[in-house]
């Protein structure tokens, strides 16, 4: 098994026809994932090398059972097509684009919530991978192996280091996830690490964060009191200097939290192996899944 | 991006909230002979850093003499290392009472913040810690509205002058219309005051949120009025996400984490990186060459670390870009590379072919860091 992806998901390109679109979706369907529609309004019926196009994500998904959507539309777009895909039926959205404003984001976070049982991916992720039977998104397949270990993580090129890392010692992955760094991400490390943990071939969890909110500390929290499995952690941005804060409603908002520090010392005593640096994720984890 | 005050009330004007009569000065000439605003006048220095008051930026003129000699003393000032170069100047209402107001995005709730507190014109972190209760917090939906009823309720929790509820709940209403539609990080207001003219926002801390900037024009406005520091000026220029910083390694990368984790990993080997320098996804040969520019106009700089790892950019046009810039050149320091991820053994291939004897390559992030703090030594 896997989690959120496998063999069996069918998946629905937004923004198809565009270049950043194109090249992903013909990438992933070439390593096996059932890319089985695209969308953009008023090219319906057109294709791209065989991947048919619909004007809408309601007709790609009557004609296709598409279920995953995968969205590459321009930030101003966005919004529109993340609903489009939800109240269309998909069940799973990765939304790769960058650059969406932040009320955008929080107003489409909300009204999924409120109103639909989709899940969210992103925006501004790297999208995921269940090595061996589908890759959503813009992730170097060729770096995964399939296996056993869940990798998830707010940043997409330490998510690529910390899969590399892994495989170089043979450790393979039942699912790799960016869930992105923006303001209001949609799925969460919890969302992610509370199905790693039900999935009976996940033995193990990689989870790599960075300073800047309290995502880490809420997840070190439901890692102390859910989580069986050994965890791996890596948090970025020690040395780095301190970000700007929104104003004196920032500092009361954060507290003391959002710091390398504060999360390192949370997640280690909620039972997660915090490693130093990213090269040593690989065996860290080796040491935690044979004792 | 945080704006100035006087363009945060910039935007309390167009988003019709009530403020205090004021004029910017750039250039003291423009007030030598009068100006049409009522007196007592507040002089206040434009900077972008807290503590303006305390290091005597704020100062009230009852005449002409005393503003003029208000404006000289603070014009050119030095506070905490921000020089004044604009005054804004107020005219002064009677205070009655002072509250503090705030909307900003809760990331970890997922949903909008609204804090109100009847303890304004004050330290308001100092209120949070020493008397929580005394500061309201609201969260609110995105897709949800501020009716009247909500506000009332605040209101009446953060125990203001009920006396005033109606202009309260307008100026509250409105502010919260410029934080969402504005397209706001935050907007706080300490204090929002209730004076002998009305209840008006007299201060303002205003952050845009520069995803935004698209679809407000003024936007780009704004921007062009806040200074950026020299060092950083020429890689904004060049499409680079640059922060300088004081060590001595140079540091190129793809990716926000990655970048953050290879300064922790030149610290965690003895070394201080000299700046944080993503080239982004996607990056091509001339990203780079900008890259290296960008790192040649530091002093402080004694070598470079190139730390890639391949997702969509690919490692044999990050290759190309360094051999394109790096070619018959008398490198100034030594550069310290290590690719890895999608076309990496071409593009180790493309530096073996074009060897440098300033150019060392190393195979995983560790080795490279050390070697890049050795060399730099």
């Amino acid at each position: 098994m896997s989690i959120l992806i496998d063999e069996n998901s069918k998946v629905v390109v937004q923004g198809l026809t565009g270049r950043e679109g194109q090249f992903h979706a013909l990438r992933n369907r070439a390593y096996g994932t059932n890319v089985v529609a695209g969308t953009r309004p008023g090219k319906g019926g057109e294709n791209v090398e065989g991947i048919p196009i619909f004007d809408t994500i309601k007709d790609a998904v009557s004609e296709t059972k598409a279920d995953v959507a995968l969205t590459f539309v321009p930030p101003s777009f966005a919004k529109e097509a993340v609903l489009e895909a939800a109240f269309g039926g998909c069940k799973l959205i990765v939304c790769i684009t960058e650059g969406i404003p932040a009320k955008d984001e929080a107003e489409m976070y909300d009204i999924l919530k409120k109103e639909t049982d989709s899940l969210l991916l992103g925006p501004n992720c790297p999208g995921l991978i269940s090595p061996g039977k589908a890759n959503v998104g813009i992730m170097p397949h060729e770096i995964t192996l399939p296996g056993n270990i869940g990798v998830v993580s707010r940043s997409g090129t330490l998510t690529y280091q910390a899969v590399h890392e892994l495989t170089k010692l043979n450790i393979g992955q039942s699912t790799c996830i960016g869930i992105g760094g923006d303001p209001v991400p949609g799925m969460s490390f919890i969302d992610v690490i509370e199905k790693f943990e039900k999935d009976d071939d996940t033995n193990g969890i990689v989870m790599i964060g960075e300073i800047g909110g309290t995502a880490e500390e809420e997840a070190a929290e439901y890692i102390k009191k859910n989580i069986s499995k050994p965890v791996v952690s890596y948090i970025a941005g020690v040395t780095a200097p301190p970000g700007k804060k929104m104003g004196h409603a920032g500092a009361i908002v954060s507290g003391n939290k959002g710091t390398a520090k504060v999360k390192i010392q949370e997640l280690t005593s909620a039972g997660a192996t915090v490693v130093k640096t990213p090269t040593e994720i690989g065996e860290a984890m080796k040491e935690a899944i044979s004792g | 991006m945080d704006l100035f005050e006087y363009q945060g009330k910039l935007l309390y004007k167009e988003f019709d909230i009530k403020h205090p009569n004021s004029k910017l000065v750039k250039n003291l000439i423009e007030i030598q002979e009068s100006v049409e605003l009522n007196y007592p006048i507040v002089v206040k220095a434009q900077v972008q850093v807290g503590g303006r008051g305390k290091a005597g930026g704020i100062k009230i003129a009852n005449n002409h003499e005393e503003l003029i000699k208000y404006s000289n003393e603070i014009m050119g000032m030095d506070i905490k290392g921000h020089i004044v170069e604009i005054l804004l100047l107020e005219e002064a209402s009677k205070i009655l009472d002072e509250y503090y107001i705030s909307f900003t995005l809760d990331r970890s709730e997922k949903k909008y913040l609204i804090m109100l507190s009847s303890k304004g014109g004050m330290d308001i972190e100092k209120v949070a810690e020493d008397n929580p209760d005394d500061l309201i917090k609201h969260h609110i939906g995105a897709s949800e509205e501020l009716t009247e009823d909500i506000i009332h309720e605040i209101i009446g929790k953060a125990k203001l002058n009920q006396e005033y509820t109606k202009s309260i709940t307008d100026i509250i209403q409105n502010l919260f219309f410029m934080f969402v539609k504005g397209d706001c990080d935050l907007v706080e207001v300490n204090p929002l005051a209730i004076t002998d003219a009305g209840v008006m926002a007299l201060d303002s801390k205003v952050a845009l949120d520069m995803n935004a900037k698209y679809k407000h024009s003024y936007f780009e406005d704004f921007e062009k009025e806040i200074p950026i520091p020299e060092s950083e000026k020429n890689a904004k220029e060049k499409g680079l996400n640059f922060i300088k910083l004081d060590g001595s390694v140079g540091i190129i990368g793809n990716g926000a984490g990655l970048v953050m984790s290879t300064l922790d990993v030149v610290a965690e080997n003895g070394g201080n990186a000299a700046n944080f320098l993503d080239i982004g996804g996607g990056a091509k040969a001339e990203t780079v060459s900008a890259a290296l520019e960008v790192l040649e106009a530091d002093k402080n700089v004694k070598s470079v670390l190139i730390n890639i790892f391949g997702g969509i950019t690919r490692c044999d046009l990050v290759a190309e870009g360094i051999v394109e810039a790096t070619k018959g050149k008398d490198l100034v320091w030594p550069i310290v590379i290590r690719l890895d991820g999608t076309n990496s053994s071409e593009g180790l291939e493309i530096l073996k072919n074009n060897p440098n004897e300033k150019i060392f390559i190393e195979e995983s992030m560790d080795s490279a860091a050390r070697l890049a703090v050795e060399r730099g030594a």
